[in-house]
């Protein structure tokens, strides 16, 4: 294994270059969205307003006149996320009536950073009313006070570097040992093997420990990584964290002797442990959607997915810095995976070729 | 002309004869597209939410009925202590934790003011903010029904109050699916594309069929054709099926033109199946070929600008953001689907993918050799 060095490259070099690409890509904050700025007003207050906006990171600000129909134009051929538009005489309704009116249009065609890009500019818009209403005093206020723990900034970091490691491990570690299994199939050399005196179960399992040794390698790089690079610090035992990893990493090389028994190719092999595990593992771990949002069955079959418990322990080493006795159960469960796949496997072995 | 379908020909029926990978250039498409949009779904609902309620007053529990009432919340439990509330605040059973100090009514008459303190399990930054705002708001809303209950109105319209209408275009009932399935088939037809285009080469030089080839006459841009036009008409079905899963079961239907949409979406499959091929000749194992091609598909999926806003990233991966030929398709499907965009609208995109698919293709020409 060794000797193929493309492949040896591609094994330690992809997960690093995810980690860090990924650890610095993926995140959900709203920054420098395009927002245009329709002001039939020009006063006081809407130049206020404006300026707030411009003011905070959220938003790149763009000031035209358009009309509605030039608005749907330009929502249409992409950038722009958003509009705020001030009607005429905003400042004078304001101060006489006591009331004025400001229209928030927002391309909805991503659900949820258009709630959350409508919800800033309204908690903007509050703010300047705040700073209006400042002279007069309120009468019986409920203040919120709001703590965010664990991730005070609300970084993208903490939820997805998690994310990425469960998946990567989960992906290099289930494919390796399908593929270099099938392939000894494919190539012949499986039935050398299958003859000689060695009890045939550990011919596989021995196949994959040095997938074990690799992965753990790639772990530890990872991690450094996330420390050092990503500045996420582990919160947790360290100890306890390479113990919980290297139970995942068997469970998927499990995951991988059991599809490299039951497939005869290298191709099926690889569509399976890619094509077929990318998404799900994306999906069911609950680092890109919210497993309580899922209907019931995929909840249920969310179960089965490895990287969800292991996303879960993750976060609980690393960001919580938690101790076994928070994640005894998933731990459990993540030994129980790895006994009945091996039980599968073995009972699936066939010592003879066809 | 006519070599090529006799090459054709061979293609097909080398496709055709291995039923189990037919199975899955068919199946898992298909499969994936019926369940997972069922299974991404982003909308924050179901924030789970716990309270301490150490005042136990009319208005504290009105408080809290308000709050559950808006069809956000999930009450998880009630608790008389901070730290026994934090504890499932750490096992994930709750997102966050709303505590009501004692002689919060009392304060709230008496001394106009009171706090409530807000405590949010911020590891997801985004279900965080939005638990957060929305919580926020609900209190605010209630305070003002309060003052109105409390003051004479007369008194109360004193301060001038700024009304915000929002409007969401597009998708007005914030339908997490509309966004998510055009995304979702655009991955599915890029993978099914991308890797049967990388395995396909360099398996003909593992199993050495490409020898048989090599000392035919026939050229290597006609080779590299035959392969690709196979694969360009199994992923195009791929496509319509989830077009029609879409229609049927999501109940999408595109805003745009067809036309522009199948226009776009076969381009982009002679740059995608190009970019296979090229890495296809340039690996001697299948197995290389499907880490190369995976290590891309990964960046190409996670950068796409599905599961993050590509606005969102640092500059620098923006750019990269902008090769990605995956954030074009993605981008491109759902301005047509979703807001009906124009050939006009998307004429860029449109530009970049043909540059893209002649070089690529060109590419994977020159570098695939006859001799070895």
């Amino acid at each position: 294994m060794i000797r193929d060095r493309k492949t040896l490259l591609i094994l330690f070099g992809m997960p690093v270059a995810q980690i860090l690409l990924f650890g610095f890509v993926l995140t959900n904050e709203i920054k420098d969205s395009q927002l245009v700025i329709v002001d039939h007003a020009k006063d006081v207050a809407s130049q206020a307003i404006t300026e707030k906006l411009k003011a905070s990171k959220y938003f790149r600000i763009e000031k035209t006149l358009l009309t509605s129909k030039q608005m749907q134009e330009s929502f249409k051929s992409g950038n722009v996320k958003a509009a705020v538009v001030f009607p005429v005489n905003f400042y004078n309704d304001l101060l006489h009536t006591n009331k004025a009116q400001i229209q928030i249009l927002s391309d909805a065609s991503d659900p949820n950073t258009a709630t959350l890009i409508t919800n800033y500019i309204n908690a903007i818009i509050a703010d300047y009313q705040q700073q209006l209403n400042l002279s007069q005093s309120m009468p019986y206020q409920i203040i919120v006070q709001q703590r965010m723990i664990y991730n005070p900034q609300l970084l993208g970091i903490h939820n997805f570097v998690p994310g990425v490691i469960a998946l990567v491990l989960m992906l290099v570690c289930v494919m390796m040992t399908a593929i270099s299994i099938v392939k000894e199939k494919e190539t012949g050399t499986m039935e050398v093997l299958l003859v000689s005196p060695f009890q045939p179960l550990l011919v596989i399992l021995s196949k994959a420990i040095p997938y074990l040794v690799l992965s753990l390698i790639n772990l530890v790089a990872i991690l450094l990584l996330s420390v050092y690079v990503l500045g996420l610090p582990v919160q947790g035992s360290i100890l306890l964290l390479l113990a919980e990893s290297t139970l995942f990493i068997i469970c998927c090389l499990t995951l991988g002797i059991l599809i490299s028994i039951k497939t005869s190719s290298q191709q099926a092999a690889m569509l399976i442990s890619l094509v077929g595990m990318f998404l799900p593992t994306v999906l069911f771990s609950g680092f890109m959607f919210p497993i309580e949002n899922m209907p019931r069955p995929l909840q249920v079959f969310s179960c089965i997915v490895p990287s969800r418990w292991f996303y879960y322990i993750l976060k609980c080493i690393m960001i919580k810095g938690l101790g076994i006795t928070a994640i005894w159960k998933e731990t459990l469960i993540l030994l129980g995976t790895t006994l009945i796949l091996l039980g599968i496997s073995f009972k699936n072995f066939k010592i003879r070729l066809d | 002309m006519k070599t090529l379908i006799f090459l054709l020909r061979k293609e097909f029926k080398q496709i055709f004869r291995n039923k189990s990978i037919l199975a899955i250039i068919f199946m898992m498409p298909t499969v994936q597209c019926l369940i997972l949009p069922l299974a991404a779904d982003y909308e924050i609902k179901n924030i789970n939410l716990s309270v301490i309620d150490n005042d136990k007053s009319t208005y504290s529990s009105a408080l809290v009925n308000t709050v559950i009432a808006s069809g956000y919340f999930k009450l998880q439990g009630n608790f008389s202590t901070f730290s026994q509330a934090f504890k499932t605040l750490e096992s994930d059973q709750s997102d966050l934790i709303l505590e009501i100090p004692s002689g919060f009514e009392r304060n709230l008459i008496r001394e106009n003011k009171q706090t409530l303190f807000v405590a949010v399990n911020a590891i997801n930054g985004t279900k965080a903010n939005l638990g957060g705002m929305y919580i926020t708001n609900i209190i605010n809303n209630y305070n003002s029904k309060l003052l109105l209950q409390l003051i004479p109105p007369s008194r109360f319209n004193g301060a001038p109050t700024i009304e915000v209408a929002s409007s969401y275009w597009f998708n007005p009932l914030l339908n997490y699916k509309s966004f998510i399935v055009p995304g979702i088939l655009a991955l599915l037809v890029t993978m099914v594309g991308g890797f049967l285009a990388a395995l396909n080469i360099v398996k003909e030089k593992e199993i050495g069929t490409i020898e048989q080839i090599n000392v035919t006459p026939i050229s290597k841009g006609l080779f590299i054709l035959a392969k690709l036009i196979p694969f360009w008409i199994l992923a195009n079905i791929v496509f319509t099926i989830g077009l029609l899963i879409a229609r049927f079961v999501y109940g999408i239907v595109p805003v745009g033109n067809l036309g522009v949409l199948y226009a776009f979406v076969s381009l982009y499959l002679l740059a995608i199946l190009g970019f296979g091929l090229l890495i296809s000749s340039f690996c001697n194992t299948q197995q290389q070929a499907m880490l190369i091609m995976f290590f891309f598909m990964m960046i190409f999926i996670l950068m796409g600008g599905l599961f993050t806003p590509i606005e969102s990233m640092p500059h620098w991966a923006q750019t990269i953001a902008w090769i990605n030929p995956v954030s074009h398709l993605i981008s491109v499907m759902r301005m047509v689907i979703l807001k009906g965009s124009s050939f006009a609208d998307i004429i860029v995109h449109t530009i970049y993918i043909f540059v893209l698919a002649i070089v690529l293709n060109i590419w994977a020409v020159i570098s695939y050799k006859k001799t070895s």
